[in-house]
């Protein structure tokens, strides 16, 4: 039932790549008790891709982002990760292989500061690059600088985001996975947001998967896209050829391009 | 009725208030009169062999009057309709206070810690007169470490743990048992003397019911790994009752509820505290006196309790520490930032129950007696309590918390100036945990996140500035 686009319009199609993926995701299905979340899920994302999963509420989105990080663990299928299978390995391991997530709602540290915040982030990488690291944010997002010492439960949403997306890149991930960053932000900061992603992925060749609602802004940043339905992925291809879609203009963007 | 924004009230219309105030303290009195009339108006005395009732209008009109006043005056000044509500923001008077003498208050609150002995012997004129004030420095200190000790585990990692007696129980009975044991003693006997064991057994099981306590409190950890919050607390609860249970009914190690009695008492580093010429006072030339030993124990439990703040301070800059922290924030995050809160989970249990396992051998050492009644349920709530009256993950809030509550509890027993108000029947140590029970909900209202809500940052990259924790209402905590 996934059809995919590069198939039916072999002039946009994508330059069939011959490398491995970084991040395979194969048949995964994933279980809340008897409820099935995912059905079958097949995902790509190749080194310096910005790739992004579309869908509407409860499709899914953030379950695949969770399994992937292995919670929950999916009940059939597999993930793999530069050839290696992290389909049963302990969630702060998949940290260790250097993949990043901005998990959906923050999910920062409101009680310690900006800068403590930004410390959690490099744990993983064991503080070697931290300063490098550090100022690398603050030019990305300058506003953390100001708030450095202030508690994360006291910036703005806007602010907590931009701290999300900096403690996830303290790592210095290989891949990073941010859970709707555009989340009840308002326009403007969305557009901060999604140019800093860009920023990373074109000067820094850095992998980024990313799971949004926001279909217009996400696929017009992304290289290519996924559009996951009731668990399923029912549609992919490049970013800009899925906006063109009706099925995707119909379902995600009319009315809601702004 | 005071809730009215500056918009919506009418500018300086001034709404009636006597008035309605009076009914208003009317009725509540007639409610008072309803409710205290049965239970304070009689009183069941037994004349003659039966039983029959004595009267006490004046103190059931006391009463009344106290709600009727009490209401009448709430109502004219604080609940009163024409009264502005003050809105401000920014830090309180009581968190400006902390940020004008913070820097001064440790230095000063260890200063007069360490002097403590000092100022009571002379404040009170001799070393046995004395006794009952570094006795009461004692408990408290003893309370400060183990609020220290559970706040690690409550205030840090942000684990709710009701049973944290069980590791002063651990820590207590390792002391007794090794130091009352037999084959023990005969072993060190013949290798270093009859006296070895008894002069050296407490610096040497010291450090062991430190370790034996963070063994249990790993054992206690692996169960609980998955729990969070309200499950958490049941389960821990219940870890506290099963010790104080295995420790009365395991009659044949543990001797049960008889407890374990003459265990022996702490040495000067191997100089016992007695009146032979081995003993302490004749070594240092001193006159004997059997608070040389208590005056000792004062410093030990100051010791311990600060090598208890010591660590933690020391943690808290660590990674482990920090992700302690991170852990009571957020652990979803903290699992996906690489941490693995399972190693995270067990050593803050571990840590935690160390220090109450010190605390414990400690207390088999002051008192020289241990039996399952000194590990209640009552004990673990009260360092709870003190933990979280003085600001979850506060040392500071923490010490004066343990201050106030114990030093607060002992002075209401001293409260004898009442009787000459109220008559010689009156014992004020009857009302010690009702006026307990006031202030604690004081506390809660006024700082409900504890005396000191403010919560300092390990690490500045510039300089500091105060941001009162009241303000980071958003998440957790």
């Amino acid at each position: 039932m996934s059809e995919t686009l590069t198939a039916t319009t072999p002039a946009l199609a994508t330059p069939a790549r011959t490398d491995a993926p970084m991040l395979q995701v194969r048949g995964v299905k994933t279980f809340y008790g008897n409820i099935m979340a995912l059905r079958g899920v097949d995902v790509d994302v190749y080194k310096g891709e910005i790739v992004t999963l579309i869908g509407s509420n409860g499709a899914g989105k953030s379950t695949l982002m969770m399994t992937i990080f292995g919670q929950p663990r999916p009940r059939e299928g597999s993930i793999l990760f530069e050839g290696r299978d992290i389909t049963q390995v302990p969630t702060h391991e998949i940290a260790h292989l250097k993949i990043a997530q901005s998990p959906e709602g923050r999910r920062i540290f409101p009680r310690m500061s900006v800068f403590e915040n930004l410390q959690m982030g490099a744990a993983v990488d064991g503080f070697a690059h931290f300063d490098a690291d550090l100022e690398k944010v603050f030019v990305l997002f300058p506003r953390l600088k100001e708030r450095i010492n202030q508690r994360g439960g006291t910036l703005s949403g806007g602010e907590q985001q931009m701290l999300a997306i900096g403690r996830a890149l303290m790592s210095r991930p290989r891949l990073l996975m941010l859970d709707e960053p555009s989340l009840g932000l308002a326009p403007l900061v969305v557009r901060q947001i999604f140019d800093a992603i860009r920023e990373l992925n074109r000067t820094e060749g850095l992998t980024v998967f990313l799971v949004e609602q926001n279909a217009f802004h996400a696929l017009k940043l992304a290289h290519r896209g996924y559009v996951l339905v009731n668990g399923a992925i029912t549609l992919s291809g490049e970013g800009r050829e899925l906006l063109e879609r009706p099925e995707v203009r119909a379902a995600y963007l009319e009315g809601g391009a702004h | 009725m005071a809730v009215q924004t500056a918009e919506t009230a009418p500018p300086a219309a001034a709404i009636p208030v006597l008035g309605p105030a009076f009914k208003d303290a009317l009725i509540a009195g007639l409610i008072a009169l309803g409710l205290f009339g049965p239970l304070i108006g009689f009183e069941t005395v037994i004349i003659d062999g039966a039983l029959g009732l004595a009267y006490r209008p004046s103190l059931l009109a006391i009463m009344v009057g106290i709600i009727f006043f009490g209401r009448l005056l709430l109502n004219l000044t604080l609940w009163s309709p024409n009264r502005k509500p003050s809105t401000h923001t920014g830090p309180t008077l009581f968190d400006r206070a902390g940020t004008f003498i913070g820097p001064g208050v440790k230095p000063a609150l260890l200063a007069f810690a360490v002097l403590f002995p000092a100022i009571a012997i002379f404040s009170l004129g001799g070393l046995n007169e004395s006794r009952y004030l570094i006795d009461l420095g004692i408990l408290i200190l003893t309370y400060v470490m183990l609020g220290w000790g559970l706040n690690i585990v409550v205030g840090l990692a942000g684990l709710l743990d009701l049973g944290y007696v069980a590791f002063y129980a651990v820590g207590a009975y390792t002391y007794a048992l090794l130091a009352t044991s037999a084959p023990i003693n005969d072993f060190f006997a013949g290798l270093f003397g009859a006296t070895f064991w008894a002069n050296w057994a407490f610096w040497i099981c010291l450090p062991m019911a430190g370790i034996f306590a963070g063994v249990w409190g790993m054992i206690l950890g692996f169960p609980v790994l998955r729990l969070r919050g309200d499950y958490l607390a049941i389960v821990t609860l219940a870890f506290g009752e099963i010790i104080r249970l295995v420790l009365i009914n395991w009659v044949d190690f543990t001797n049960g509820g008889a407890g374990i009695a003459s265990i022996p008492r702490a040495t000067f580093f191997g100089i016992p505290f007695n009146a032979g010429p081995d003993g302490f006072a004749a070594l240092f030339g001193l006159p004997f006196s059997p608070m040389h030993r208590i005056v000792f124990l004062y410093f030990v439990i100051l010791a311990l309790a600060l090598l208890t703040a010591f660590v933690t301070v020391r943690l808290r800059r660590l990674p482990v520490g920090r992700a302690w922290e991170a852990l009571r924030e957020d652990e979803i995050a903290c699992r996906s930032l690489g941490i693995n809160t399972t190693t995270t989970k067990l050593s803050a249990f571990a840590t935690g129950a160390m220090f109450g396992g010190f605390a414990g051998c400690f207390f088999a050492v002051r008192a020289g007696f241990v039996s399952p009644e000194s590990f209640t349920f009552d004990v673990s709530a009260m360092i709870l309590a003190i933990v979280v009256l003085g600001g979850m993950g506060s040392q500071i809030g923490v010490a004066v918390a343990a201050a106030v509550m114990m030093g607060g509890m002992e002075m209401l027993r001293n409260l004898g100036f009442l009787t000459q108000i109220f008559g010689n029947d009156f014992d004020p140590s009857l009302y010690r945990m009702l006026i307990f029970g006031f202030a604690m909900v004081a506390i809660m209202v006024w700082k409900p996140r504890g005396l000191v809500s403010t919560r300092d940052p390990t690490i500045f990259l510039k300089e500091r500035k105060a941001v009162s924790g009241d303000l980071v209402k958003e998440g957790h905590g």
